[in-house]
């Protein structure tokens, strides 16, 4: 590469990462600013926004419910998902491209049709079963499904399902014991991996909630806007510091091995290629 | 004998997953099909005959067209941040911070997107209020921000990380020498682009396109979050029709937009499954 061709490539990376950084950087830093404001002009900054987040009874309510749905969530897909991976592996071979095919389903199903099939089954299940926000839980499952088994899967394929488990069958051990002693440990990393953008996901969301009509964390955040946009603003600030603290512990979970290392990459930077919509 | 049997009772420990995803992946699905070709009386086509009202059919044009704006804006600025990324240190600390960053942000939309441009640009933001005072009111025929112009600007937020995390594998798979060939054919930077890396990168770029045609065309929350009144896109209509006193009497009419959307969105996932397998002919 001739000298003047490298210092003009020089001058085009940096323009462009300036101009980019700028683009995505403002509209956060401006976050910040918005929440810290004074109320006349020139007023000093002030964290009256942040301290009044906790007068918002029903924005308490929303922050309180979308963490119980994240908890509930992440938990219950690792139920579901977990054993039936390592079943699938182990007795169930012809019927992995099915699972895994229907696990990444959802990506490619916007969440605005999906809650259009949920709406009707949320008012039977109000009526005939229970109408608590919880239940949100089982849609938001099918939502993160495919994270999850991206995480797991490739937690899976570093060990040995096979040997492991029949080493300890052979030792006397039940189903349970297998999946609890043996197979968890070795998938730990994995775990948290799915847990963790379960968990940002959930947090995040927006369009099912609103539409069936349940206020979440988001939900709430809009109706506050409404009247005070300096404190939606705020949590709006700290829910993003959250999911942004969740992600970068996602960079730092697990070994330090090589290998390890670039599945983590590949899962933090496939997290955002889903074009169903997600939460945006 | 014994081998039927053995195979029956495997079956059962797939159960669980299989009738969580029937009851709340599948079944929906169902639901919404079959509810959009009937209504109370039985099988009908009239929910489809609905959507040729006017209000739906100019949200399904300013759909397409906001999407189509905001694909290929995303695609062309997102491939100059995917140039300026694959011509550094492919090992180094920047480029693994900058494409974490771009899996965060494309992740990073709906409400809290919002209002991150509300703060950052807004009748309220300190850039507004600066530049209004130094005679560039940029706001001057309208707050444009809650509009359709709005969202365009908005949807880049997210649409150039995605082109980014899309279109870098195409872009590391060019190698160096084929320019060094190119070269020593006495061919410029202008060959170059023009016939060996363009039309090897076309096939890419033009599925990444698609695919941020989809993830706009699907995007709701950033929307709903931006603009209070009416529904200028799709997905607003939608929701309108699901939560809305009108919309209850009308079960179908959301579902029928429901599939027109899914059904958009399938063919542009088609489109790009194709033009995948196009360039994982060459780059890989």
């Amino acid at each position: 590469m001739t000298g003047s061709r490298r210092a003009k490539l020089q001058v085009f990376r940096v323009v462009t990462f300036v101009l980019f950084g700028a683009f995505f950087l403002g509209p956060i830093w401006a976050m910040f600013e918005f929440s810290t404001r004074g109320v006349g002009e020139n007023s000093p900054r002030t964290l009256d926004a942040w301290k009044s987040i906790a007068t918002y009874p029903d924005l308490v309510a929303g922050i309180v419910a979308s963490f119980e749905l994240a908890v509930i969530t992440s938990i219950g897909v690792l139920v579901v998902l977990v054993p039936t991976m390592v079943w699938v592996r182990l007795r169930l071979p012809r019927l992995r491209r099915v699972i895994e095919s229907i696990s990444l389903l959802p990506l490619t199903i916007p969440a605005i049709v999906l809650v259009v099939g949920f709406s009707p089954m949320y008012q039977w299940m109000g009526i005939n079963f229970s109408d608590s926000i919880l239940t949100l839980s089982l849609a938001y499952a099918i939502l993160v499904l495919p994270y999850a088994y991206r995480s797991l899967d490739a937690g899976l394929a570093a060990i040995d399902v096979k040997t492991l488990s029949e080493a300890a069958r052979s030792l006397g051990a039940g189903w349970f014991t297998v999946m609890w002693r043996v197979i968890v440990p070795n998938i730990s990393s994995a775990l948290l991996n799915a847990g963790l953008l379960s968990v940002a996901l959930v947090l995040g969301e927006y369009t099912i909630a609103n539409n069936l009509l349940y206020p979440n964390l988001q939900v709430e955040i809009v109706s506050v806007g409404r009247t005070s946009a300096g404190v939606s603003i705020a949590v709006a600030v700290a829910s993003l510091l959250f999911a942004f603290v969740l992600l970068v512990a996602l960079s730092f979970v697990g070994g330090q091995r090589g290998g390890r290392r670039r599945t983590r990459e590949r899962l933090l930077q496939t997290f955002g290629r889903d074009f169903s919509g997600g939460t945006r | 004998m014994m081998g039927g049997r053995r195979l029956s009772l495997d079956w059962i420990g797939a159960v669980p997953f299989l009738g969580y995803v029937a009851l709340f992946l599948f079944l929906p699905t169902v639901i919404i099909v079959a509810g959009a070709f009937a209504n109370a009386g039985g099988p009908t086509l009239s929910n489809f005959a609905n959507l040729s009202r006017p209000y739906i059919v100019s949200a399904v044009i300013s759909s397409v067209i906001l999407s189509a704006v905001t694909a290929v804006g995303g695609a062309v600025l997102g491939a100059l941040l995917t140039y300026a990324i694959a011509t550094g240190n492919p090992r180094g600390t920047f480029r693994r911070m900058v494409t974490s960053a771009c899996g965060v942000l494309a992740q990073f939309g709906g409400v809290i997107l919002a209002f991150a441009f509300i703060a950052a640009i807004g009748p309220a933001s300190a850039v507004y209020v600066y530049l209004s005072q130094h005679h560039l009111d940029y706001y001057a025929s309208g707050v444009w921000l809650y509009d359709l112009r709005g969202l365009e600007l908005v949807y880049l937020y997210f649409q150039i990380p995605l082109m980014v995390l899309i279109f870098l594998p195409a872009v590391d798979g060019i190698k160096p020498q084929w320019r060094e060939a190119t070269e020593s054919l006495g061919g410029g930077t202008w060959h170059y682009w023009r016939y060996v890396a363009g039309p090897l990168l076309a096939p890419a770029f033009l599925g990444s396109t698609l695919l941020l045609f989809a993830n706009a065309l699907s995007a709701y929350a950033t929307a709903a979050a931006l603009i209070n009144q009416g529904g200028p896109i799709l997905p607003l209509q939608i929701s309108n029709a699901i939560t809305s006193e009108v919309g209850l009497h009308e079960p179908g009419f959301a579902k029928a937009q429901a599939v027109v959307l899914i059904v958009i969105v399938a063919i542009v996932s088609v489109l790009y499954a194709v033009l995948q397998r196009r360039t994982a002919r060459w780059l890989q």
